[in-house]
């Protein structure tokens, strides 16, 4: 019996999933054939030539908020549109992926309080603000609150050399004034970061030999910020602050923070970090109480369990999540079409696209934009969880 | 016989007085130690600063009642919920059946028909569940066209641009979860499928949706969905938000619906070859079942995700609870009120989602302690 039956064709495994497969591609092959092809016919129907010649025609608007790239009325084309709203987008995520993080720990870390209130306080932050749409969150504060309240430049708030007014938030900014100080002034630095980090190796080194520590963390801190200002004293004060000044209608000069920024910020900070305190508290939660009692048994200080034994264990958990909040946050910075900040969904699919029509080309640049960051996001989880992969036995 | 001594424990003395009771509770939870009584004292005066106004000015010194501003005019020291009464059919219902007293009772009956299926669902006990679910995921959407969108027995047909305020949140969030739940089902599948071309399929399509803003969606699917179907072919803005948001919702859902096929044992997909199941009828009675109740509350929380980005079809021109409050707020003649309007409509985003979290950490819990025997 060494005969074995054979089976039919339509049965076998191997063959139906190739079949399958073929089916399947060539579903979607024809599927995208159709649409292109009926995309070109009813493009061609309304007369409309899609292609990138526009991007070197002069954009016929203004953009008030450019604070890395020139933009002139009358000069910047579409692309740099394109450009200066990609600008923004990364202006607002950074600082509110900077103020949620900061934030998000703080509330995350007091809702484990062994204070009742104070957990309780935490708990009612994260259940308000996570069940609210973030967009009535950006119109409320712009619209309701701030907008409203906040009073004309003329009586601005005054807190120092920074304003704040219906306009936006003014702060007086850093400028080069003597460039050869400036650059003998950049150079010491680099020397005393350097300096430091064999210090530190030093220390490291000491301490695996002897046992001894050093407060490595405070001598730097101090170093860096004491010896910084030193140098900086020493290069003859390169710097100048250009503050604010109220002009006929608003602070001209300084750096400023429009009000739609602000606003913006403000909620996607609220909002966000109510998530991230969430995955802080999981993580904590998720360091088993017997890693403390251990660290106790070894004669820890409070202060050295928490720093060697909790925050390395839990960080683990808590990064990644942490992180998909970060291209959730950036991702929702799009919303800011609502309060007219000028972002990348804002100036280049809202108002570029109503001037040219060009929807194919500018809506496939935008989704483009945010595919690439959620690629580089999960590069970078990947890369975090193979990382502490590694590390773990 | 001998005696035989059995040992009777005295019973438990009381616990000392200073460590039960309402004293001993607060010592140790409000006052633990000095940083502990800072934060507590700290806590009153923040709470007593701002809450006791709050509640003065949204409660206590509010308007309820009248039919114009000049109520709210009158008395500034509260909030003006007046506005939010003479509006309130609007803001829940939208321009249409607000403005037609006739067909009021058209999204009354819907919301009450809803609300009569869903509630009896939440509890446990409720006996014929299965008869509950395909009323609300069967018979409910059909219901909802024929008596919301109307134009059959005599019941007129609805203009659905002028659909608004929460029925139309609530219509966008209930077709997207319905149409997106098989679409994320079989997408799950196909992602864990071993042929290799159907599973890049799969991972590229739930990428892409899970990549993009959902504005950028909406964006696309107001401008481009037009241009990508022959002439002659139209849809209203409200379909095409819909579109926009089922494909966008359904990359959501696939990825909640394989967290629960990992989570299953491989064993019983075994098991169920071994009794000689072919793909599909192994995925449909053995393994889907039982991964579906498992991503049950992961389902809920894109749910509650789903709901809160309906609003962002305000952006699209949709009137939709957030557009319509804010809309009611920016009218000749309410303007002014519009922290009324938001805080309306914040409170009914909120409950909701709130309702929904509860609900879904619940069912969390009793999955876990399932698994767990």
């Amino acid at each position: 019996m060494t005969e074995r039956a054979r089976v039919p064709l339509h049965r076998d495994p191997k063959f139906r999933a190739l079949v399958f497969q073929i089916l399947a591609l060539g579903f979607v092959v024809y599927g995208f054939y159709s649409l292109f092809q009926t995309t070109v016919d009813n493009l061609v129907a309304r007369g409309i030539q899609t292609g990138t010649s526009f991007f070197d025609e002069v954009a016929p608007f203004q953009i008030g908020f450019s604070p890395f790239f020139d933009y002139k009325l009358g000069e910047s084309t579409y692309i740099d549109v394109f450009f200066v709203g990609i600008q923004n987008t990364i202006l607002v995520a950074v600082l509110g992926i900077i103020a949620a993080t900061i934030l998000g720990f703080f509330i995350g870390v007091i809702r484990l309080s062994p204070n009742w209130l104070v957990s309780r306080g935490a708990l009612a932050y994260i259940e308000i603000f996570r069940n609210v749409p973030l967009l009535l969150q950006i119109m409320f504060w712009n619209f309701a609150i701030f907008l409203p309240s906040l009073p004309a430049p003329k009586n601005s708030i005054e807190m120092g050399s920074f304003y704040l007014n219906a306009r936006g938030f003014h702060t007086p900014l850093p400028v080069v004034d003597d460039s050869t100080g400036f650059t003998i002034w950049i150079a010491m630095l680099v020397i005393l970061c350097a300096g430091l980090v064999v210090f530190a190796r030093r220390a490291k080194a000491r301490f695996e030999e002897t046992g001894e520590q050093l407060p490595i963390g405070w001598i730097s801190l101090g170093v860096i910020f004491g010896g910084g200002y030193l140098l900086y004293l020493i290069a003859g004060s390169p710097l100048v602050f250009d503050e604010p000044v109220l002009g006929r209608f608003n602070f001209k000069g300084g750096g400023q923070l429009p009000l739609p920024l602000f606003s913006l910020w403000f909620a996607l900070t609220l909002y966000t970090a109510a998530f991230i305190a969430e995955n802080v508290r999981a993580g904590i939660q998720a360091v088993s109480q017997g890693q403390n009692e251990a660290a106790h048994a070894l004669g820890l200080s409070r202060k050295d369990t928490v720093r060697l034994i909790t925050i390395p264990q839990a960080l683990r958990v808590i990064i990644p999540p942490t992180i998909s909040q970060y291209l959730n946050l950036t991702k929702n910075s799009s919303l800011a079409v609502a309060v007219g900040y000028e972002e990348l969904v804002a100036v280049w699919a809202g108002i570029t696209l109503n001037q040219t029509g060009q929807a194919l080309v500018i809506i496939g640049m935008t989704v483009a934009v945010y595919e690439c960051l959620s690629l580089f996001t999960s590069f970078v989880l990947n890369w975090y969880n193979k990382r502490i992969q590694l590390t773990e036995r | 016989m001998a005696d035989v001594k059995t040992f009777v424990p005295a019973p438990d003395r009381a616990p000392p007085s200073n460590a039960v009771g309402a004293f001993a509770w607060v010592r140790d939870n409000l006052f633990g130690s000095i940083g502990s009584s800072v934060a507590t004292l700290l806590f009153f005066y923040l709470f007593f600063s701002y809450v006791p106004p709050f509640v003065e000015w949204a409660l206590i010194n509010a308007n309820w009642t009248g039919t114009d501003r000049s109520v709210c005019e009158a008395n500034t020291a509260g909030a003006c919920w007046t506005f939010i009464n003479v509006r309130f059919e609007q803001i829940l219902f939208g321009l249409y059946f607000a403005s037609n007293p006739d067909e009021i009772w058209r999204p009354t009956l819907i919301f009450i028909v809803f609300f009569a299926l869903l509630i009896p669902l939440l509890f446990e006990k409720t006996p014929g569940k299965k008869w509950l679910v395909i009323g609300i995921l069967g018979v409910f959407p059909v219901l909802f066209y024929f008596i919301v969108y109307g134009g059959y027995f005599g019941i007129s047909q609805s203009n659905t641009t002028q659909w608004g305020g929460f029925l139309l949140t609530f219509a966008l969030a209930f077709v997207g979860i319905l149409l997106a739940l098989p679409i994320g089902i079989l997408l799950a599948l196909g992602r864990r499928s071993e042929m290799p071309v159907i599973r890049s399929i799969c991972v590229v399509y739930i990428e892409f949706w899970r990549g993009t803003p959902l504005i950028t969606i909406l964006f696309m699917a107001s401008v481009m969905l037009p241009l990508f179907f022959p002439a002659g072919v139209e849809f209203d803005k409200v379909v095409r938000a819909m579109i926009g948001i089922t494909m966008f919702q359904s990359a959501y859902t696939a990825e909640a619906v394989r967290g629960g096929l990992a989570a299953i044992p491989k064993g019983q997909a075994e098991a169920a070859m071994a009794l000689g199941l072919g793909y599909w009828r192994r995925t449909v009675f053995i393994t889907l079942p039982q991964a579906l109740k498992i991503s049950i509350p992961s389902i809920v929380n894109t749910f509650i995700a789903l709901f809160k980005d309906t609003s962002l079809v305000s952006i699209i021109g949709l009137l939709d609870l957030l557009n319509m409050a804010q809309t009611a707020s920016r009218s000749m003649e309410w303007k002014g009120y519009d922290i009324e309007a938001y805080l309306f409509a914040g409170f009914i985003y909120w409950a909701f989602c709130y309702g929904m979290s509860r609900y879904s950490q619940n069912l969390e819990r009793k999955l876990d302690t399932n698994r767990r025997n």
